[in-house]
C-alpha cells in the first residue's frame, strides 16, 4: 500500500481557557491518500474546524496541540518542524480554502495582490511574475477579464466570485492538499453547486488530495470519495461514501442522514437529533453521544467505545459493534427525557 | 457659529482692552474715553460684531492693543512659529507613534508589549508643561546642553554663520518639539496598539498566516494596512489638539507663538487679537478634519471606490 | 457584553473579581487610596499651616532639608504641607467635577441613544461640535475673560466641558442595548421609556462609563494643573498641585523643588488612574468573557 499522503495519529488540540480545558480535538486518526477527496462532517462544535487548523499548527493560545499527536505529511512530522519549516509548507504543499470569503480576504489590497502575494512568498517571483500568474489562477477559476478585474478590492465582487479568489490563491503553488472548510456554507444555494463543481474539476485535473470539512452530507455525497465523521472531538465514523449512506452504522450518522432532506422522499417533517452537542469543557463519560442516542443502554454510560472495525476500511466508534442486537430496542434517548430537545 | 460665539464670550468679560493698555497713572478717563472711541469701542455691541466679521472677510483682523501692531502682523508672525512646532510634533508623533504600537502589538502581553505599555502610560500621565519644565531643567540648566527657550539665541545669532545661524534655530527647537512630540506619541501608541488589537484576530490575518506569512510579516504588513486607518482619521483631528498642547511648551520655551500670544492677549483683554487666535484655532479644526477624510478616501479602498 | 439585566449581578460581581485580579488595579488603588488618604489626613501629617508664612526673611526659598522636607516657597511656605493640603484641592475638583460631568453624560448619552430621532440628531450634533475644540482653550477663554474664578466654578467649567466624550461611549452602548431581547421584551410589556432606561439600559453602560471616569479623574488632574500653572485655575494662595508650580514658575531653575516634587505627586496620582482604567477596561473586554463553542476559541489572538 502506496504512503499516505497525510496521516493523523493521535491529534489531540485542547484550549486552556479560564473556564476549564476544551478538549476540541481528542484524539483524532485518519489518513488521506493522494488524488483523494475526503469528507469530515459533523454539528458545529465537533472539532472538525479546529482539526483543519491543526493541521496547518496555525492553532493559537490559549490552544495548543498536545504532545504526542503525528501530523505525517508526505513521509514528515509536521509536529516536529519549527515554525519556520512549517511556513515553507503553508499555502505552498499545503492550502486553505475558508468559509467567508468576504471576511477571509484583506479588504485593503486588489484581489490580484493577494493572489499574487503566495508566488512572491514560495516560487519568489517578482511583483511583474507574480501578477501575470495571478491573472493566470483567476482565469482558471473561471473568472471573466481576469486581467482587469485583478485589480479591483473584495468588496467589489460577489460571494461567489471572491470564494473563487480564495480558491485561486489556495491552488497557486499547486499544492499537494486542499484542506476546504466549509468552503460553501455561507453561499448562495445555486452558487454552492458551481463552487464545488469547480473545486472537483481543478481537483482532479492537478491531482490534489482534498479534505473537505462541512456539516452538509450534501456536498460530501457528491463530492468525496470517503467520509469520516466526527463528533465531541473524536472520529465516530470512517467509510466510502456509497458504503455511509446505504449502511451506516453509528447512531449518530444515522441521525445526521435522517435529517437531511431528500428529493423525493417522504414529506415528513426532518428527524432532529435531540439534545445539544455537550461543551468542549465537558465531554461525557462513556461515549458521548449516548444522552443523545436511542439505542444507549449502560454500558454506553460506562464505557467509552474504541473504534471498532466493521469491515473493509469501515469503522465505527460504538458499542452496536459488538452487541448489535441491541439496535432492534429503540428508545427516546436521555436528553429527549430531559426536554432537551 | 464658533466665531459669534467667540464675540460674544469675549465681549461679555468685564474691562475692555483700553482699560488695560491704558492703566497707568496720569492716564486720565476723558482720554480713555478718546481711545475707545477712534477704535469704535463705544459702539454698540451689534455694530461692532458686524464690522468685525465684514472687515475679517476682506483680511482685516484689526489693531491689536497689546501689542501695538495690526493683528494680522501679529498673527503672520507667530502663527507660523506654532504651525512649524505643531507640525513637526505632528508628524514626528504619527511616525514614532505608530513605530511603537506596532511593535508591541506584535506579540500582545509579551514582555516587550508590557514594557513598552507601562513607559507610555507614564508618559501619559505626565502634564505637557511639567514635562517641559523637567526637560529645561535637565537640559539647559543641569546638563546645561540646550537652550533655555526663545527660537534663536538672542544675543549671538545674527552674528553667526548660515550654518551656524540653521544649527542655532535648530537648536532652539529641540527642546520643544521634542516634549511635544513625546506626549503626543505616547497618545497615538497607545490608539494604534488597541486598533491593531482589534484586527488581529480577523479571518484574513488567518488567511495571511495560512498562505505562509510568517507572523511579523502578516502583522507588518497586513494588519498596519488595516489598523492605520483609524489612525489616519485621528491625524487630522490631532492637529488643534496639538496646537492646546503647544500652548505650555511656547510658554515654558518662551516660543513666540500663537498660543503663547493667544493666553496673553486674553490677559491683556486684546479682543481683536483674541477673537483672530480662537477664529484660528476654528479653522485649524476644521482643515484638519477635512484633511482626515481626504486622508482616509486616499488609503481605504472601500471608501474610494464606492 | 452578552449579559442581560437578571444575571447584571453576577456580572458584576466578576467584572470586581477580575479586576482585582489583575495586578496593575491592586497597586493603583493602593496608590490612589493612598493618596485620598493623605489628603483627608493633611493637617496630621504635617505641623505647618499651608498658607502661614513662617518667616518671610529667614526661611524663605530654602531648599529640601530636614525641617522642611520639600523645602519651602518664596512666601516661606512649607511645600510638603501645601502639596498635601493641594492633595485636597486638586483631588476634590477632580472627584466632583468627574461626578458631574459622568453624570451628565450618561443621562445625555442614555437619552439620545434611547430616543432617536430629532432629540439625538441634535444632541449629538452639539457633542461633536464641542469635542473638535480643544477643552483647555475653551477654558482658558471663558476662565480668563471672566477674571478670576472661584474653586467652585473652576469645578463646574471642568465638568461642563468634560461631559461630551462620555455622552458618545454611553449612547453607543445604549444603541446596542436597546435591540437586546430584553429591551423590547419591556418597552412590548408597555413600560415607559424612564423605567427602561432605568432598569435596563442604564446597568449596560455602567461599565465602559466607569472606565471613563476612571481616566476621567486623572484627566481632570492633569486639566487642573495646567490651568493653574498658567494663572488661570487655583488662584495663590490656595494651593493646589498647579498652582505649587506656579509659585515656582518664575524661578525654575532655582528653585526646582517646586516644580519636581508637586509634579511627581501628579504623575503618580494620574499613572494609577490610568492603571486603574487600563485594567477595568482589559476586564470588561468581551474577547475575554467565557466562550461556549469551541469554534469561538480558534478566532482568538
Amino acid at each position: 500500500m502506496t504512503e499516505p499522503l497525510l496521516e493523523l495519529d493521535d491529534l489531540r488540540t485542547y484550549f486552556y481557557t479560564d473556564t476549564g480545558v476544551a478538549r476540541a480535538v481528542d484524539g483524532v486518526s485518519f489518513r488521506v491518500n493522494a488524488g483523494e477527496t475526503v469528507g469530515i462532517v459533523g454539528e458545529s462544535g465537533c472539532g472538525k474546524s479546529v482539526t483543519a487548523l491543526s493541521i496547518l499548527r496555525l492553532v493559537r493560545p490559549p490552544g495548543r496541540i498536545e504532545p504526542g499527536s503525528h501530523i505525517r505529511f508526505e513521509g514528515t512530522d509536521l509536529m516536529a518542524l519549527d515554525e519556520h519549516e512549517m511556513q515553507k509548507i503553508r499555502g505552498n504543499r499545503i492550502a486553505m480554502v475558508f468559509q467567508e470569503p468576504m471576511t477571509a480576504l484583506n479588504p485593503v489590497f486588489t484581489i490580484g495582490d493577494q493572489i499574487a502575494e503566495v508566488a512572491r512568498i514560495h516560487a519568489g517571483m517578482s511583483r511583474r511574475e507574480a501578477w501575470a500568474k495571478a491573472v493566470e489562477m483567476l482565469t482558471l477559476v473561471g473568472m471573466p477579464a481576469a486581467a482587469q478585474r485583478a485589480g479591483e478590492y473584495p468588496h467589489q465582487l460577489s460571494g461567489g466570485m471572491r470564494q473563487r479568489v480564495v480558491i485561486a490563491m489556495a491552488l497557486v503553488m499547486n499544492p499537494a492538499l486542499v484542506i476546504a472548510d466549509e468552503p460553501t456554507t455561507a453561499l448562495d444555494v445555486t452558487i454552492q453547486a458551481q463552487i464545488l463543481e469547480l473545486m472537483a474539476d481543478l481537483t482532479r485535473r492537478l491531482g490534489t488530495s482534498v479534505l473537505l470539512i462541512t456539516h452538509d452530507l450534501g456536498v460530501v455525497a457528491e463530492n468525496c470519495a470517503r467520509v469520516i465523521v466526527m463528533y465531541a472531538g473524536e472520529v465516530v465514523e470512517e467509510a466510502t461514501t456509497a458504503t455511509l449512506f446505504d449502511a451506516a452504522h453509528h447512531p449518530y450518522t444515522e441521525g445526521l442522514l435522517g435529517a437531511m432532506p431528500r428529493v423525493g422522499g417522504d414529506a415528513e417533517r426532518l428527524a432532529t437529533i435531540p439534545g445539544t452537542v455537550p461543551p468542549p469543557t465537558a465531554w461525557p463519560t462513556g461515549c458521548r453521544f449516548h444522552d443523545r442516542c436511542p439505542y444507549a443502554w449502560d454500558r454506553c454510560a460506562r464505557e467509552h467505545p474504541p473504534l471498532y472495525q466493521i469491515g473493509g476500511g469501515h469503522v465505527s466508534r460504538c458499542h452496536l459493534a459488538e452487541e448489535p442486537e441491541r439496535r432492534a430496542h429503540p428508545h427516546p434517548p436521555v436528553a429527549a427525557e430531559l426536554g432537551a430537545a | 457659529m464658533v466665531t459669534t460665539l467667540t464675540f460674544v464670550l469675549v465681549h461679555l468679560a468685564p474691562g475692555d482692552p483700553i482699560s488695560v493698555a491704558l492703566d497707568r497713572p496720569g492716564v486720565t478717563d476723558a482720554v480713555r474715553q478718546q481711545w475707545r472711541e477712534s477704535f469704535g469701542l463705544d459702539k454698540p455691541l451689534g455694530e461692532q460684531y458686524v464690522r468685525w466679521v465684514a472687515n475679517a472677510a476682506r483680511g482685516e483682523l484689526g489693531y491689536s492693543f497689546s501689542h501695538r501692531r495690526p493683528v494680522r502682523d501679529v498673527l503672520a508672525d507667530t502663527l507660523p512659529r506654532t504651525i512649524l512646532l505643531a507640525g513637526l510634533s505632528l508628524v514626528l508623533s504619527f511616525f514614532i507613534g505608530i513605530a511603537v504600537g506596532v511593535l508591541q502589538a506584535e506579540r500582545p502581553g509579551g514582555a516587550r508589549d508590557r514594557w513598552l505599555g507601562r513607559v507610555l502610560l507614564l508618559l501619559y500621565s505626565v502634564p505637557d508643561f511639567w514635562l517641559a519644565l523637567i526637560a529645561l531643567l535637565a537640559f539647559a540648566y543641569w546638563l546645561p546642553l540646550l537652550p533655555a527657550g526663545g527660537i534663536v539665541d538672542p544675543v549671538m545669532h545674527d552674528y553667526l554663520s548660515a550654518g551656524g545661524r540653521i544649527a542655532d534655530r535648530l537648536k532652539h527647537l529641540v527642546l520643544p518639539v521634542l516634549t511635544l512630540t513625546l506626549l503626543s506619541a505616547a497618545s497615538i501608541a497607545r490608539y494604534q496598539r488597541s486598533a491593531l488589537l482589534d484586527v488581529l484576530p480577523s479571518d484574513w490575518m488567518r488567511t495571511a498566516l495560512a498562505k505562509g506569512l510568517s507572523w511579523r510579516a502578516a502583522v507588518r504588513q497586513h494588519a498596519v494596512r488595516n489598523a492605520l486607518l483609524p489612525t489616519i482619521t485621528l491625524a487630522g483631528l490631532w492637529l488643534p489638539a496639538l496646537a492646546a498642547g503647544a500652548v505650555f511648551i511656547e510658554k515654558v520655551f518662551s516660543w513666540p507663538g500663537m498660543g503663547l500670544a493667544t493666553v496673553n492677549a486674553i490677559g491683556a483683554r486684546d479682543y481683536p487679537l483674541v477673537t483672530a487666535g480662537v477664529l484660528a484655532i476654528s479653522v485649524l479644526v476644521v482643515l484638519g478634519a477635512l484633511l482626515a477624510d481626504i486622508a482616509v478616501a486616499l488609503v481605504d479602498p472601500r471608501v474610494r471606490l464606492s | 457584553m452578552a449579559r442581560s439585566a437578571a444575571a447584571g449581578q453576577s456580572f458584576r460581581a466578576l467584572l470586581l473579581a477580575r479586576t482585582l485580579r489583575d495586578p496593575r488595579s491592586r497597586a493603583a488603588l493602593i496608590v490612589l487610596g493612598l493618596a485620598v488618604l493623605a489628603a483627608l489626613f493633611a493637617p496630621l501629617l504635617t505641623p505647618y499651616d499651608p498658607a502661614a508664612q513662617l518667616d518671610i526673611v529667614r526661611l524663605r526659598s530654602l531648599a529640601p532639608s530636614f525641617a522642611h522636607p520639600l523645602g519651602t516657597d518664596p512666601y516661606s511656605r512649607d511645600v510638603l504641607a501645601r502639596v498635601l493640603f493641594g492633595a485636597r484641592v486638586s483631588l476634590a475638583i477632580a472627584f466632583a467635577a468627574v461626578a458631574l460631568s459622568v453624570s451628565f453624560g450618561v443621562l445625555v448619552g442614555v437619552v439620545a441613544g434611547y430616543l432617536g430621532g430629532v432629540v439625538d440628531v441634535l444632541l449629538m450634533r452639539l457633542v461633536d461640535a464641542a469635542l473638535a475644540i480643544p477643552r483647555l482653550l475653551l477654558i482658558i477663554a471663558v476662565v480668563a475673560l471672566w477674571g478670576s474664578v472661584s474653586v467652585f466654578t473652576l469645578t463646574l467649567l471642568i465638568a461642563g466641558v468634560s461631559w461630551f466624550a462620555v455622552s458618545r461611549l454611553v449612547r453607543a452602548e445604549t444603541l446596542v442595548a436597546r435591540d437586546r431581547e430584553y429591551v423590547v421584551a419591556a418597552r412590548a410589556l408597555g413600560a415607559p421609556a424612564w423605567r427602561v432606561m432605568l432598569r435596563h439600559v442604564l446597568p449596560n453602560v455602567v461599565g465602559p462609563g466607569l472606565v471613563n471616569a476612571t481616566l476621567a479623574v486623572g484627566n481632570v488632574i492633569l486639566l487642573e494643573a495646567g490651568l493653574s500653572y498658567l494663572g488661570i485655575g487655583v488662584r495663590p494662595p490656595t494651593a493646589s498641585w498647579g498652582s505649587i508650580i506656579q509659585d515656582g514658575a518664575e524661578r525654575v531653575s532655582d528653585l526646582w523643588w517646586l516644580t519636581v516634587f508637586p509634579g511627581l505627586a501628579i504623575v503618580i496620582t494620574v499613572f494609577a488612574c490610568n492603571a486603574l482604567g487600563d485594567a477595568l477596561r482589559d476586564a470588561l473586554d468581551p474577547r475575554q468573557l467565557p466562550l461556549t463553542a469551541s469554534e469561538d476559541i480558534v478566532h482568538r489572538p
